[in-house]
């Protein structure tokens, strides 16, 4: 199985098992990537990190035969390739391990690693073809400690274990360049660290590992080198050895043009909503939250940082009543909210508390709905918007219209399908309806996620002049400099925990900096 | 599916060019056999309009297809597939028959045909309610369970007319004829009373109910709450459960809506027509409701329109086969199966062509965001 790589090199050092070069993807208007260089050392782990939507997953997909770059030079161990499917790529030595698992539930262990190979041995018939796989694969199990029963069936063992089965799969299929797309997502602790023991045995045997992940201590548990991503681009190689969780949550996160937010302090006024000890528990066990507190005041802006997926949209999720937190009390103006007393989104919208979700496509609007239809999702119950059946039209469309002239949005055509807005105007429809409610508290996610600069400005402005009369609000970003910029305190949060809450004057990025990598 | 073609070309062109598609092919096949497709094609058109009392039998076939179509949309606005049609017909003609053979000695008939249709429509709910249920609560999908459910209804049916609700001393699985008067007026009756002599045809009361159940959907989906929850559950259940409703809920309540429609179907069969229950009065107007709301783009206009197509369709073909000896009921059957091919299960095969043409003769004004 061991192929060329690891001892021949006698004089000079081996060529790069991968070393990309000016690689460039575009999905319409979106650069997934831009200009992006990559050189891994044969035998090493290579971590990419960046936050979701960086591009690192189109990269890979690249490399795996998904996508085709638009531009820009692959090269596999030395050698100048085209690839053009996964095919091809498998050929070259390739293997992925996806995010969501390639398996068949109902068939067993080796008959998935099989599947799409049932030839490869040459045996007469299927049977024997098994018979001369579970030869091999007994081997590979040996050689890379990646035992696994090959006669149970993949829908009766664990997450860790079929993710075993997939990485078995690809050695298999003679992969000697191994990546792994968000690899822990869906891992218990346990699972994990078992993960990275198996990687650094693929290490040892000479196995090149692409691992993609947003999640720093991965990178610098197991990498060698890590690459950092930010917007399509390359930002960064560094050696790990050589850097700090610290300095790679800054890269991750960038630095912004700083924005006018015009952030003055105010009067903070009576407490509107406790969080007490909140956790939820998601499926196979995982826990997402880690008892969350805090309190949240009138006329203050309560920042949560962090690098996305550590609790933020569940946090959000647990406090606008989507998803009931599995133990743990919100108490919003002496209203009780817990496992035992759950509350439906219309519940908590009715004690004045508003959300601004972060995936305002999916959540937020609904894209093929006219921008008038979108204006009052969640709000279509309300009096004003005809009697207790009827639905107006012409109703909507003048709500919609006022809330396009308040808020600025263009085209100001209500009857405009939502899909055709710019990302900055659709952002602003879905601040426009939840601010014109006039709550007491408003969860914000990720307010300028996709917004151009002249939007941004916009909605700092009226976010803050929010506060100033009184609204008690809730910012989840995952930029840290609209954090620092127009909170009143900064909880920050790491691996579904709060680390700890930080008021102005005492928030800086490298602070917070700190605490989002779970130094602190 | 987003098309990015404007609305005349996807609700106007569209359609035609499809129906189009399945005449052609039609008439290659008929041409093979020896037969002139035009002389053909215009038996079916004087078959379906033209003849005797030939528009009246088409709008008979066309108001069970725009209940069966109507049905098949308002679950496709919540994403839901129902091909429960056949059943839920079933189900709604037991309804009016238990109800008429149960009462009809006792209360007058102008009160019973007020009660039959609340009663159509309350049995085909129930029959599209529980499958609308097991989705919601127990994961189960609606495709399958309304198929299996149309089984159902179907033993159901076989049960009771060979069975208690045969008419004794006869051996047809059906019961005994429904009491003087009990049925829905016809429109040649109608015509008589006003001293207008208009052929004989089936054609009753049941196509007006139609046309304003027609007008109630389109009020439920695009002038309502419901109707509005209904269309965002269906595009993004994500952004349902945000504004706090429960897919669950709106789930069960569409597919008794649409089991609803698809019951009053019986209206126009069992108390337009028959006047009695009978065995299989369906005939498949059911499954041919998903072509129908396919074609009519889930609006009722559309599928108003659809319905006349496929009525006339099933009129003319009738006629076909009366007069060519070559042309038999099968090969009518194929050529109804044509449309349905492109018009439902191959509805979208120009559009590619047909967007690819249109932006190189148009220049789109903006790009799309």
């Amino acid at each position: 199985m061991t192929k060329t790589t690891q001892h021949n090199a006698r004089g000079g050092t081996p060529p790069p098992a991968i070393a990309l070069s000016g690689i460039s993807k575009t999905f319409g208007a979106v650069r997934a990537n831009d200009d992006i260089a990559l050189t891994v050392t044969p035998g090493h782990i290579h971590g990419i990190v960046g936050e979701n939507g960086a591009g690192k997953s189109t990269l890979v997909s690249i490399l795996y035969g998904f996508y085709q770059a638009d531009s820009g030079d692959i090269a596999i161990n030395g050698q100048k390739v085209q690839i053009k499917s996964t095919a091809d790529a498998i050929k070259l030595g390739i293997g992925m391990v996806h995010q969501h698992f390639m398996l068949v539930p109902t068939f067993t262990v080796l008959e998935n690693i099989i599947l799409g190979h049932e030839h490869r041995k040459g045996g007469k018939s299927l049977d024997d073809e098994i018979a001369l796989a579970r030869q091999e694969l007994s081997n590979l199990a040996q050689q890379y400690g990646l035992e696994v029963d090959f006669d149970a069936l993949v829908a009766d063992l664990s997450v860790g274990l079929q993710q075993r089965v997939e990485i078995l799969k690809t050695l298999y299929r003679g992969a000697n360049i191994l990546i792994l797309d968000e690899p822990t997502g869906v891992l218990t602790p346990q699972e994990t660290d078992q993960l990275f023991e198996i990687l650094a045995t693929l290490r040892q045997q000479g196995v090149t590992v692409l691992l993609i992940t947003h999640k720093l201590r991965e990178i610098m548990a197991i990498t060698d080198d890590v690459s950092v991503m930010r917007g399509g681009k390359m930002v960064a190689h560094l050696t790990t050895a050589k850097t700090s969780p610290e300095e790679l949550a800054e890269l991750m996160v960038g630095r912004q043009v700083l924005i006018n937010a015009d952030f003055h302090d105010a009067e903070k006024g009576e407490v509107c909503l406790v969080a007490d000890n909140i956790t939820l528990t998601g499926d196979g066990g995982i826990p997402l939250l880690r008892g969350i507190s805090f309190d949240l005041r009138a006329g203050e802006i309560l920042g949560v940082a962090g690098v996305s997926g550590n609790g933020q949209t569940e946090l959000l999720e647990v406090l606008s009543g989507i998803t009931p937190p599995t133990s743990g009390e919100i108490n919003i103006g002496g209203q009780v909210i817990g496992a035992h007393q759950p509350a439906t989104p219309n519940d908590v919208k009715n004690l004045g508390l508003a959300h601004v979700p972060e995936d305002r496509h999916a959540m937020g609007m609904v894209l093929p709905f006219s921008a008038a239809e979108s204006a009052v999702l969640g709000y279509e119950r309300q009096a004003a918007l005809g009697d207790s059946i009827w639905f107006g039209p012409d109703l909507l469309q003048n709500h919609c219209a006022e809330l396009m002239q308040d808020y600025d949005i263009r085209p100001a055509d209500p009857a405009l399908k939502c899909n055709l807005f710019s990302g900055g105007n659709q952002q602003k429809l879905v601040l426009a309806r939840e601010m014109s409610a006039a709550p007491k508290i408003l969860l914000v996610g990720q307010p300028t996620r996709g917004v151009d600069i002249g939007a941004i400005e916009f909605i700092y402005q009226r976010l803050i002049a929010m506060r100033d009369q009184g609204c008690a609000i809730l910012l989840v970003s995952v930029e840290l400099d609209e954090i620092l910029t127009l909170s009143d305190r900064v909880m920050v949060m790491n691996n579904g925990a709060s680390m700890g809450i930080v008021d102005k004057k005492d928030a800086d990025a490298q602070s917070i900096g700190l605490m989002m990598a779970g130094v602190v | 599916m987003s098309s990015t073609l404007p609305r005349w070309i996807d609700v106007g062109v569209m359609p035609l060019l499809n129906i189009l598609a399945a005449f052609i092919v039609s008439g290659i096949i008929i041409a093979m056999i020896g037969e002139n497709p035009f002389t053909a094609l215009g038996v079916m058109l004087k078959g379906a309009f033209v003849y005797k009392g030939a528009l009246g039998y088409t709008l008979f076939y066309t108001t069970n297809f725009i209940f069966t179509g109507l049905a098949v949309a308002v679950a496709f606005h919540a994403t839901l597939f129902n091909i429960g049609g056949e059943g839920q017909a079933m189900m709604g003609g037991l309804g009016i028959g238990l109800l008429v053979l149960a009462l009809d000695a006792v209360l007058p008939a102008f009160l019973l045909i007020l009660l039959a249709i609340p009663v159509s429509a309350l049995m085909g709910a129930a029959w599209g309610a529980v499958p609308g249920y097991l989705q919601a609560k127990r994961g189960s999908h609606v495709v399958i369970t309304t198929i299996m459910f149309n089984f159902i209804a179907s033993s159901i049916m076989v049960w009771l007319l060979a069975g208690t609700l045969m008419q004794p001393g006869q051996m047809a699985p059906e019961t005994r004829d429904f009491a003087e008067g009990v049925g829905l007026l016809k429109f040649h009756e109608i015509a008589a009373m006003l001293g207008i002599k208009v052929a004989r045809s089936p054609l009753n009361l049941s196509f007006v109910i139609a046309l304003a159940a027609a007008f109630g959907v389109w009020v439920l989906i695009w002038r309502t709450r419901l109707g509005y929850v209904i269309r965002a559950t269906g595009h993004s259940e994500k952004a349902a459960i945000y504004a706090g409703h429960s897919p669950q809920r709106i789930i069960i309540i569409t597919m008794a809506i649409s089991g609803g429609l698809a019951g009053m179907m019986a209206l126009n069969e069992i108390l337009g027509v028959q006047h009695k229950l009978i065995l299989d009065f369906t005939s498949g107007f059911g499954f041919t409701g998903i072509a129908v709301a396919l074609m009519g783009r889930n609006h009722p206009v559309g599928i108003i329109f659809a319905s006349l197509l496929f009525g006339a369709l099933y009129q003319g073909g009738a006629e076909l086969d009366f007069e060519f000896k070559t042309i038999t009921r099968e090969m009518v059957l194929m050529i109804q199966g044509l449309i349905i091919l492109f018009s439902g299960a191959l509805v979208y095969m120009f559009n590619p062509m047909v967007e690819r043409l249109y932006h190189r003769v148009f220049t789109p004004q903006k790009g799309t965001a």
